[in-house]
């Protein structure tokens, strides 16, 4: 094999090579440098969006299922309309029969309802609810509290609202205790959420624009002619699937689904949201990956072009170095680290010049260059030198030394 | 048994139009701690029998043993190694690598050799204290002249203890007085029991071997022994 000291001498004569033409190694590895920006940019995109979704989902609960006459992401809009709604009693039912729960909470929610203070207003949605909604939903209030078990049961005036409700309605008066009027009804305010962000420029999952009431109270001024959700979250140790199959089976039997039929109910988890966030990064996984095949082959041809060069500047040296022992694999790895070098000292521009752009992503987009793609773009330099130097390399390596040595 | 033994040695180059015969039959035995000049007119066929004996090249048919192994058997790593270490090439354009220092120019050959860095460098700078560079290590060839450059190829050639040194034409490219001077460090070589081939076409260099072995399209046309070698002042 490859002895240490032609290692060592093959990196210190591709150190020596490419310092005698700087600018034409440099300009080599244009191709290797814009793979590695699109790598490393990609996946830190990919990263922040991790973090932002993560973010925006987090007060979903990775245990808490969410059963609704509608399926969130697939199933058949067309069926679930005709289903039945689902009621504030059916929740009272699987809260008293569902023992594999530490909270069962409905949830009812009526859309961009005007919510006013003095003479500045915001829309956005408001939900009825009961006290353990802060159990389900992991979330207590920034400022100020959650309603308590008599408000709720009182169905009592009082009102959470989200960030941005209270930003826009209060700007720099302190919500708390004020009163606000929510579709003409005027609420008190008893407790403010923290500001949860939004996920690609939707506030979908986040409490930020909403309002949040007791149930009761909610009944009396909007109505109850509304499908609820129900929110369950299941107790710490208990087997994932089987709470969930356990749970399924008596909601059927709490809406009367016959043994066979297909379940006339959607069980909501934020697995789905993860499902869309992955078609979303398979997509930008996918581009990226065409992008970087495409300047790392350019980038190659052009390596195996100017190793092709160099080996014919260098039949000479090729020749001497013959003369004095070198053997074969001696001149094929000289080559190769040079090539492998070249593409290295690529990758290294190429991080050089994503590293400040990844900090301005990071402005719009919270998010940090991924370590293991710094080494993996380390990799895939190299890879593609050793790869474009293979031909040249043995080119040189099998010059006959008399030809090599004649060569002017 | 000769260090060197050559027998009916030819070498044909397939040109494509034609076959070039650039030797016809060579037979040719050298004993250790020779000095043989090997001379001819150019085409002759004196680069193809250095090449040949420098197991540069393979003789297209006949025998060619070195230290009494057959050459003709052995294959590119082999022959790599033969020249590694039983080899000392100088050459008329020197050869130096243009980027590198006298001692890491000297050092190539050990560095082939698999020698650890640190008996490397003690190796290279003896061998280039012993053709009086010994202020000179650590400039490149540029800042060398053409005589120096010259004694750090014959120090390089030297460094690996090989059983000859094969010169082509080492004083071709320089000026009359340093090849005189390259002619005694060769003599100097000589006298320390190393064993000098040297090819060369000018009479005046041949004149300090103490063998003449002359060439003619391809075949030797003589083979005579140098009576009084010329010899320089006892160098220091």
């Amino acid at each position: 094999m490859l002895s240490l000291y032609d290692f060592k001498e093959g990196i210190r004569i591709a150190l020596t090579a490419i310092g005698a033409n700087k600018l034409r190694s440099v300009l080599t590895t244009l191709g290797i440098v814009i793979g590695v920006v699109v790598v490393t940019l990609m996946a830190t995109v990919i990263e922040g969006l991790g973090t932002a979704l993560d973010k925006s989902i987090s007060s979903l609960g990775t245990d808490t299922y969410y059963l609704s006459k509608w399926d969130w992401f697939g199933g058949e809009w067309w069926k679930a309309r005709n289903r039945k709604d689902v009621t504030v009693e059916q929740a009272e039912q699987l809260k008293e029969r569902f023992q594999l729960a530490e909270a069962v909470v409905p949830v009812v929610s009526t859309w961009q309802r005007t919510m006013k203070y003095r003479n500045r207003s915001v829309k956005g949605n408001v939900n009825g609810t009961v006290p353990e909604y802060e159990i389900t939903s992991g979330v207590v209030p920034e400022e100020g509290r959650f309603f308590n078990l008599y408000e709720s049961n009182a169905g009592r005036p009082v009102c959470i609202i989200g960030h941005d409700v209270a930003s826009n309605l209060f700007e720099r008066e302190d919500p708390i205790g004020k009163t606000i009027k929510i579709s003409g009804y005027s609420y008190r305010v008893i407790g403010v959420f923290e500001k949860e962000g939004d996920f690609l420029g939707t506030s979908m999952f986040s409490k930020d624009t909403q309002a949040f009431i007791p149930m009761e109270n909610f009944l009396k001024i909007f109505g109850t002619n509304r499908s609820i959700d129900i929110h369950v979250k299941m107790l710490e140790g208990v087997p994932k699937d089987d709470a969930k199959a356990e749970m399924i089976g008596v909601f059927r039997s709490i809406r009367g689904v016959p043994p066979g039929e297909e379940d006339d109910f959607g069980v909501n988890t934020q697995d789905f949201l993860k499902q869309v966030f992955d078609g979303v990064v398979s997509t930008i996984g996918v581009v990226g990956f065409l992008i970087t095949s495409l300047s790392l082959l350019v980038g190659g041809v052009g390596i195996m072009n100017i190793m092709f060069v160099s080996v014919k500047e260098r039949t000479k040296e090729i020749g001497t170095r013959k003369a004095l022992g070198a053997k074969r694999r001696s001149i094929l790895f000289q080559f190769l680290i040079e090539a492998a070098t070249i593409c290295l000292i690529g990758g290294l521009l190429g991080l050089a010049i994503s590293w400040p752009l990844s900090l301005i992503i990071d402005e719009v987009l919270p998010s940090s260059m991924p370590l293991w793609v710094v080494g993996l773009s380390m990799s895939i330099s190299i890879a593609v030198g050793l790869i474009s130097g293979i031909v040249p390399a043995y080119t040189a390596a099998r010059m006959n030394p008399v030809d090599a040595l004649r060569y002017e | 048994m000769p260090l060197i033994h050559i027998k009916d040695v030819i070498k044909t180059y397939d040109m494509g139009a034609e076959l070039v015969h650039a030797l016809s039959g060579v037979s040719l035995d050298i004993e250790e701690n020779e000095y043989v000049a090997i001379m001819g007119p150019s085409g002759s066929g004196k680069s193809t029998l250095m090449n040949v004996v420098g197991c540069l090249d393979t003789p297209t048919s006949g025998l060619y043993e070195f230290g009494g192994q057959n050459v003709g058997e052995l294959d590119d790593n082999e022959l790599a190694e033969i020249r590694n270490r039983k080899i000392g090439f100088v050459f008329q354009t020197f050869n130096l690598l243009p980027r590198s220092t006298a001692l890491h120019n000297v050092e190539l050959p050990l560095i082939y050799a698999g020698i650890p860095a640190a008996r490397r460098r003690e190796k290279a700078e003896e061998a280039l204290v012993s053709v009086g560079l010994a202020d000179r290590m650590t400039h490149r060839p540029n800042e060398l002249s053409g005589g120096q450059r010259q004694r750090v190829a014959v120090a390089r050639a030297l460094v690996n203890n090989p059983s000859i040194i094969l010169a082509d034409e080492p004083t071709g490219n320089l000026d009359s007085k340093t090849g005189i001077e390259i002619m005694q460090l060769m003599v100097d070589l000589h006298r320390k029991g190393n064993t000098i081939i040297l090819v060369t076409h000018e009479e005046d260099i041949a004149a300090h071997a103490h063998r003449v072995v002359r060439l003619f399209d391809g075949k030797i046309a003589s083979d005579e022994i140098v009576e009084n070698p010329r010899i320089y002042a006892e160098s220091n």
